[in-house]
């Protein structure tokens, strides 16, 4: 209890309680993780909010990231400035949204983001080819990775754009039966 | 100034609300709300400044920004002194301010230029300054004069509403959180304001205290929650293996979990109103005969071997049925005990259909529109095939193999849905296989037959062997060894795909062991109706053996003999208690055989292939014996078909439960274990929570079917007549009969009969049936016009999106001129503008099919190759902004007359 108070304040951390699916518990262990990742560089005390990023180095380097192939985009996509460095608002948004309790439609949001690899607000074939690659390994020949991001296209591209927006996208995820059992992550 | 203040507050209100509903990224909606005639010269001048840095700063944005950090502590400073002094309306102060940062901004910013999504946010405070400035002027002469009308009132009270919708709604905005955290404190702040403001005198107080009251209640409900969440138990073992094999294998421990629940209820209901009543209040242990050992069974009664088999003590122990008392009420509570025992049997059963179709509902609701998922097989093995819960890198390397041999496989099958090669033989193969089945199916039903006829011949022999004891526990459990994998091995013959084969062994295991129950219950039942009809001889013995003792000869008439000692009454065979002891040794041996396969199959494997691996042949862990896999279904239909036992043995045996909840407890612990110790994932991913619906199906089916053998025995068998609480009784349900006729009121025992009439019943249930057709078929009708519905909107979206295309391909074609023309009159301008122009109206153009990103970036030239990802990445950061416009007006065009108007830098 000692701590809570010194790390945080009492409004801060109602503020992020509402402002993530946390508990306050949990937003004192993920400030933890946090400050475990770079303890020389996050202080002990965030009732100034003091402005530290921790490098994508390290925030990749968690176990709970080390072996996801998206790890880059998804420190990236939540990260402020798309370089994958992470203030303790980005860390704690990130872990909000990929929390159980975060609803479809934010996860989805989110997603369509973390498979748009060049940012452009869509996901077209070369983003479909990424993802391909990275789930795989590349392990595919080309032609099937085409074959495969042709398949896609034509399932889930509503209007015939050659591109998936995030309509295309949310219409197809929301129907994914595991979606939600599978884009979260635990900490 | 009132009708000013209307304007703002409509505007306000709008802008709250618009903010609150959009779920997207929401700093659209600002652009399309006109500003009303004050804002106007404001926003203007906003907009060219805004219009104007895009310019300057917007090619070399690709890299991070190191001024970016400073930056944001000046807006979070700038911020908190706003929030601070909020009560003096500083318009000016803040503009300067503004301009003062964007001056320092756009000095650091020739360096490193910031994106345009850092602009957005600004353009939205914009909008919203001066809809903060204006609320202390509203909130002064809301509390000072109170001179505003009913309608501005109800405005504020909306927009607080609104706000407070939004404070609540805040953790499912998909905004950076300082975003979120500002927005928060604003509306928190706004809120505070003005809620205070909207009573008067006496309801003003009664509004705050209520404000108050609400706030309290919001925090301990959170409070709650905290607290809730930390009950849940093994959160963190779940937790751990989810991290480590993914969240198909956590999914059986959360249905262990669950089960764990059910049956906690479930032991609760027994333990709390039969077992413990009749412990306490009860008869003591020895003091009649159906509570005491009989004596030709005393000598060996506390024998481990004896104890082993729930014979000797345990057998005349509360566990079991025979030990109840028939006695109507026990204790100074006047307890029904067998009233309580009946009507805890039934709501056992009760609670868990209850339980089960309410979760099977809830998940079906959850996954609303599974049926026309099937369209969509690339998509979703894209998508969410990955499981983000990976945290192990061995995990990690059999999902990238299991996901690429999933693509590989549906490609195949892509390439040879239409192709079927030699579809006689394919079929040959699988009646053939199915004829293999089905005869190790009766096989396995006649054995077990077989040996459960031979156990009841061993049971009249004297000194059997322990084997010839344990004959049928040992072959049925050996058979729910052997017989899914020779299932497995002729199913190779089927050639299925893996997903319908896995379907199709789960259906044959899930046949094995009904079969195999069923066989076993009829054998039974055999077993019960020979001892039934042994009955009445034994009871005619005991009456005999009673009267002859009592008027035996020799013995003196006056003086009362001691009554005989009740180990020595000749007693009945019990059959109910045969029947529990049955499941209880089933039970039993069941957990000891799953458990010792733990031990022995995963255990000894593991250990065998992790240290006999540095002095072999060839490699262990890749090769031949390698690691076990977690098999999620087996285990799964080990757990169902457990808990079926447990149903139909709790009435027979009421301690069955208690040993159940044991028996889960410790297999959460040692599976746990085993699963971390000795375990890889399974390659075939099979999902087993309660969110699927297959296997809960599965445990209703058999929730039924072991709800059938109980309910025949208590509706059309007799009880025995010397032990349990019926005994005495023609049938078992008499006991209600009896309870309805003593202790209630008589009317209420006629209209009992009265319900119970068949007349009555027959129509009832015909009605219910009725009941059913109709609402089916209202579900029918509704889903059909549901998807009737969603290819109406599916076909309307297709026709506006390919008009809209038409068109941004004419706008497409209209802005090249325009750039042209543009990029002609003003001479002086940068080519980096054009570039800018040219993206922009790539993002605005809806068709991009024909513009590959890679070309048009390379075509505008200036953009270095290495960057062109980056330079892409852009739009994003443009389109929310944009995008919400773009559909009513031609967004380029105005840009690019903004642009022809601008001024040359």
């Amino acid at each position: 209890m000692g701590n809570k108070q010194t790390v945080f304040t009492h409004e801060q951390l109602e503020a992020y309680q509402d402002c993530t699916f946390f508990t306050r518990k949990e937003i004192m262990r993920l400030f933890y993780r946090y400050q475990d990742l770079a303890p020389q560089l996050v202080p002990l005390d965030y009732t100034s909010c003091p402005d530290v990023k921790v490098p994508y180095e390290l925030i990749g380097s968690m176990p709970e990231l080390k072996d996801n192939p998206f790890r880059q985009r998804i420190a990236q996509v939540f990260s402020e400035d798309g370089d994958g460095h992470m203030t303790l608002d980005n860390f704690l948004d990130m872990f909000s949204v990929m929390s159980e309790m975060a609803p479809r439609d934010l996860k989805a949001y989110y997603a369509f983001k973390i498979y748009d690899f060049n940012n452009d607000g869509y996901i077209c074939a070369w983003d479909l080819e990424q993802t391909v690659t990275k789930l795989t390994r590349g392990e595919l020949s080309a032609e099937e990775v085409s074959l495969v991001c042709e398949k896609v296209l034509d399932e889930a591209d509503g209007d015939h754009d050659g591109r998936l927006s995030l309509e295309d996208f949310q219409n197809m995820i929301l129907r994914a039966p595991d979606f939600l059992s599978t884009f979260h992550i635990r900490i | 100034m009132s009708r000013q203040l209307k304007g703002r507050g409509e505007e306000a209100g709008r802008g709250a609300r618009g903010r609150a509903r959009s779920g997207s990224p929401g700093t659209g909606d600002t652009s399309g709300r006109r500003p009303s005639q004050k804002q106007a010269p404001r926003a203007e001048g906003a907009a060219g400044r805004r219009g104007a840095q895009p310019g300057r700063k917007e090619p070399a944005s690709g890299s991070p920004r190191p001024g970016s950090s400073q930056r944001k502590q000046a807006e979070r400073r700038r911020q908190r002194e706003e929030l601070g002094e909020q009560g003096q309306s500083s318009a000016e102060r803040t503009f300067e301010g503004r301009r003062k940062r964007d001056g320092r901004a756009s000095l650091k910013e020739q360096r490193a230029p910031p994106k345009k999504e850092k602009e957005v946010p600004r353009k939205e405070e914009m909008w919203k300054r001066p809809k903060k400035h204006r609320s202390p002027s509203l909130a002064s002469s809301a509390s000072g004069g109170g001179s505003l009308s009913e309608e501005e009132l109800a405005r504020i009270l909306e927009q607080v509403e609104d706000r407070k919708k939004l404070i609540a709604t805040m953790r499912n905005k998909p905004w950076p959180m300082t975003k979120k955290l500002r927005e928060l404190r604003e509306a928190q702040e706004f809120v505070e304001k003005y809620e205070g403001a909207l009573g008067k005198g006496k309801g003003k107080r009664l509004y705050a205290y209520r404000t108050l009251v609400a706030k309290k209640w919001v925090k301990f409900k959170r409070d709650f929650d905290n607290f809730k969440t930390q009950c849940i138990p093994w959160e963190m073992k779940i937790k751990d293996i989810e991290s480590h094999f993914g969240s198909s294998v956590a999914s059986y421990f959360i249905f262990l979990r669950w089960m764990y629940g059910v049956n906690l209820v479930l032991f609760g209901l027994i333990f709390g109103l039969v077992i413990i009543p009749e412990v306490l209040m009860g008869m003591p242990y020895g003091s009649i005969p159906r509570k005491t050992v009989p004596r030709a069974e005393e000598e060996k009664a506390m024998d481990f071997s004896v104890l082993w088999d729930f014979e000797g003590y345990i057998k005349y122990s509360a566990l079991f049925y025979g030990y109840y008392n028939n006695q109507r009420t026990i204790g100074w509570l006047r307890y029904r005990l067998p009233m309580a025992y009946f009507m805890v049997g039934v709501s056992v059963f009760g609670y868990s259909l209850m339980i089960v179709i309410r979760s099977m509902a809830s998940n079906s609701q959850g996954s609303a529109s599974n049926g026309e998922s099937t369209n969509f097989t690339f998509s979703f093995k894209m998508f969410t095939s990955w499981d983000y819960l990976i945290g192990n890198s061995e995990t990690a390397d059999n999902k990238y193999a299991s996901i690429t041999t999933s693509f590989k496989e549906s490609i195949v099958d892509e390439q040879e849905s239409n192709k079927e090669e030699n579809i006689h033989l394919t079929r040959f193969l699988r009646v053939l296989a199915n004829f293999l089945i089905i005869c190790c199916l009766c096989g396995s039903g006649y054995l077990i037959y077989f040996v459960v006829k031979r156990s009841q011949e061993f049971s009249k022999m004297q000194n059997v062997s322990w084997y010839e004891r344990n004959e049928v526990e040992i072959v049925m459990s050996l058979l729910g060894m052997f017989c899914p994998p020779l299932f497995e091995t002729i199913a190779a013959l089927e050639n299925y795909h893996p997903r319908i084969g896995l379907k199709w062994q789960l259906g044959r295991i899930f046949a094995l062991f009904l079969g195999n129950l069923y066989t076993f219950l009829l054998a039974l039942m055999d077993d019960v109706h020979l001892k039934l009809s042994n009955e009445e001889t034994i009871k005619n013995i005991t009456h005999w053996t009673l009267f002859n003792y009592y008027n035996s000869s020799g013995w003196n008439e006056s003086v009362p003999r001691p009554p005989l000692h009740p180990a020595d009454v000749p007693r009945g065979s019990c059959w109910e208690t045969a029947v529990g002891i049955e499941f209880m040794r089933l039970t039993v041996s069941d957990m000891l055989v799953t458990y010792i396969t733990i031990l022995l199959g995963d255990f000894l494997r593991a250990c065998f292939v992790r240290f006999m691996n540095y002095c072999w042949c060839w490699d262990l862990e890749a090769g031949f014996p390698s690691y076990a896999e977690f098999d999620i279904s087996g285990n799964v239909l080990g757990l169902i078909f457990n808990q079926g036992m447990i149903w139909m043995g709790s009435f027979y045996a009421p301690g069955l439960v208690g040993i159940n909840v044991l028996r889960l407890l410790t297999s959460m612990y040692f599976q746990c274990w085993a699963v971390m110790s000795s375990n890889v994932p399974h390659e075939r991913v099979f999902k087993a929570s309660r969110s699927n619906n297959f296997y809960m199906g599965l445990l209703l089916l058999v929730l039924f079917l072991s709800l059938l053998p109980v309910a025949y025995t208590i509706m059309s068998l007799p009880p025995s007549f010397d032990c349990g609480p019926f005994s005495g009784k023609n049938r078992m349900y008499d006991v209600i009969q009896e309870t309805i006729e003593n202790d209630f009121p008589t009317f209420l025992g006629k209209i009992f009969a009265f319900l119970a009439n068949p007349g009555l019943i027959v129509p009832a249930i015909l009605l219910m049936l009725l009941a059913i057709y109709y609402l089916n078929s209202v579900s029918k009708s509704l889903s059909r016009a549901n998807a009737q519905l969603r290819k109406k909107i599916q076909a309307l979206r297709e026709v506006e999106k390919s008009h809209k295309s038409v068109k941004g391909r004419k706008t497409a074609q209209d802005s090249e001129d325009t750039a042209k023309d543009a990029s002609n009159a003003t001479q002086l301008q940068l080519t980096k503008d054009g570039t800018t122009l040219h993206r922009a109206s790539q993002n605005e153009t809806p068709d991009k099919k024909a513009q590959d990103p890679g070309t048009s970036s390379s075509a505008s030239g200036t953009t270095l190759p290495a960057s062109r990802h980056l330079s892409i990445a852009r739009p994003p950061g443009a389109r929310p902004d944009s995008g919400p416009a773009r559909p009513q007006t031609h967004p380029w065009r105005s840009a690019s007359g903004k642009s022809a108007q601008r001024p040359p830098h």
